[in-house]
């Protein structure tokens, strides 16, 4: 009985153990995608040379580990996704090739990632300038790496964290400019130059994302997706500076965040690392304001009475 | 003893402050309001036009300040504004009751009018009051608004732009109210539009 016990605590370590060894990205010195994909340069044994070389690896080829094991994916191992061919080097030519799962290959049609409705997203995206400039080639990974995606948006309550991480999404190819070229076959406008009318450009840049004006807003999506280009993007300041502001339905708009704006009272927006002009209105103040100006003007009214009727 | 019937109040410099704050300060709360309870603006004008107008008529109202500030520091005119200790309550005490019940009931005003008192006691805390707290608060968080990168991020768990502005609202709303009885009252002497003559002309009648 003790032996058996034994055996099968000994099976399981090693099943766990030669599974965690397989990948842990966290041990990327023996992991062996990362051992070289996680480097600036990688060796290997040159059989037609017969010696070991030492090469640069192809900067776009190196992963992040840390982003890798905080990523949505990071209980997947490479070649879950990737062909398991990669296992040796030189990587057979055919290989760059193969077809990888898009998003909805996966999630599509799968009921316990209904919430981000993958589907809806894919008829958004459809209608976007994104879509309409690059057309199938223009995969969700160009935005949200599979690697290192994380869904900051729904679990953060941090704001410019979450504007912080959607805008550098963006960024990542408009602030770029061999990738935005290689979409859109022309150099990037510069950012800074193309929202000089907007006032207080920095605040903005860091407050709100690019998302806030840069998309419709769908009711039953946190995020439409279809992404507007230049001239149709929002440009009336009043959207977001008042009381019904659009930013409560988009940015405001996660549930981690719309917990603190609708409980209501001071602490709310204090607790906002931003403040909106016109839109974060204090109840208690705004009463008070009307009250004191209600009183003021009571006061005047009957004082003018006496003042007719005295004629004073 | 015979008493002028005139009195040179309001000297120039003085009244040309006078005239231009109140331009300002009118432009400052009708696009503060806008900005604030952001009414959809841009029917008129839209709202970064607010936005830069509030910012120049700011900018304005603070230059214009200082005319005040050196004016009051330099001149005579100073001398109105200083509050004594003595009778530091009862004194505006008996200038309220005086608008509350005393005028109605043939009191006559307990604080004349020389060139010695240009104001009353109540009129005087409340310029006080507007002048040297109010507006130099609301111009300070104004100046620092316009460069909200100078704010201090944090103030505990606070926004610090977020507590600026509203101290700003509620000191430009204070200025606002002021302004509405500052109007109310002027009316008050021996016609209703005696005293805004005055501040035209410079000279104010003694009665």
């Amino acid at each position: 009985m003790k032996f058996s016990s034994l055996v099968i605590a000994l099976i399981l370590f090693c099943c766990t153990f030669g599974h965690l060894n397989a990948q842990s990205y966290q041990n990327a010195k023996h992991h062996q995608c990362l051992k070289c994909h996680s480097n600036q340069s990688y060796s290997f044994f040159n059989t037609v040379k017969n010696k070991e070389e030492k090469r640069l690896m192809n900067p776009y080829f190196i992963l992040d580990t840390v982003a890798l094991t905080h990523g949505v994916h990071k209980q997947f191992d490479c070649t879950d996704c990737h062909s398991s061919e990669y296992g040796t080097y030189p990587h057979s030519s055919n290989l760059k090739l193969e077809p990888l799962s898009t998003c909805l290959d996966c999630h599509g049609g799968d009921k316990s990632f209904a919430t981000y409705q993958f589907e809806k997203i894919d008829v958004e995206f459809k209608k976007s300038i994104h879509y309409k400039v690059y057309g199938d080639n223009f995969t969700c990974s160009k935005c949200h790496s599979q690697h290192t995606y994380v869904a900051t948006a729904r679990t953060s309550s941090n704001v410019l964290e979450i504007v912080d991480y959607s805008n550098k999404m963006c960024l990542s190819c408009h602030n770029d400019m061999k990738r935005y070229k290689m979409v859109s076959g022309h150099e990037n406008p510069k950012l800074v130059e193309v929202h000089d009318w907007l006032p207080n450009q920095e605040l903005h840049f860091q407050h709100v994302r690019c998302l806030e004006c840069h998309t419709d807003v769908v009711d039953s999506l946190m995020v439409s997706h279809n992404i507007l280009p230049k001239e149709k993007a929002l440009r009336k300041c009043v959207e977001c500076h008042s009381a019904n502001s659009r930013l409560k339905a988009s940015l405001y708009k996660y549930q981690n965040l719309k917990m603190r704006s609708e409980s209501g009272g001071i602490n709310v927006v204090l607790a906002n690392e931003s403040y909106v002009i016109g839109s974060h209105q204090i109840p208690i103040l705004k009463l008070t304001s009307i009250l004191i100006f209600l009183l003021v003007l009571v006061g005047i009214t009957v004082h003018s009475i006496f003042r007719i009727i005295k004629r004073k | 003893m015979s008493m002028p019937e005139k009195l040179y109040f309001y000297p120039v410099w003085l009244r040309i402050w006078h005239g231009f704050n109140a331009l300002g300060i009118l432009t400052l709360i009708i696009t503060g309001i806008s900005m604030q309870s952001s009414v959809e603006s841009s029917y008129f004008l839209g709202f970064n036009m607010i936005v830069n107008l509030h910012n120049i008529a700011g900018i304005l109202v603070t230059l214009n300040y200082f005319i005040f500030f050196i004016g009051n520091l330099f001149t005579p005119n100073g001398k109105y504004y200083i509050v004594k200790p003595n009778g530091f309550l009862k004194r505006p005490l008996k200038q309220a009751y005086y608008y509350a019940w005393g005028m109605f009931h043939g009191m006559k005003a307990p604080f004349p009018l020389s060139e010695k008192k240009k104001f009353n006691p109540l009129q005087k805390y409340s310029y006080v009051i507007v002048m040297y707290l109010a507006v130099p608060t609301v111009i300070i968080t104004g100046i620092t608004l316009m460069f909200p990168e100078i704010i201090i991020d944090k103030v505990y768990n606070f926004s610090g732009v977020f507590i600026t502005a509203i101290l700003h609202s509620v000191m430009g709303f204070f200025i606002s109210i002021f302004l509405i009885v500052h109007l109310y009252i002027a009316s008050i002497g021996k016609s209703p539009l005696e005293n805004f003559k005055s501040i035209i002309t410079g000279w104010h009648h003694i009665h």
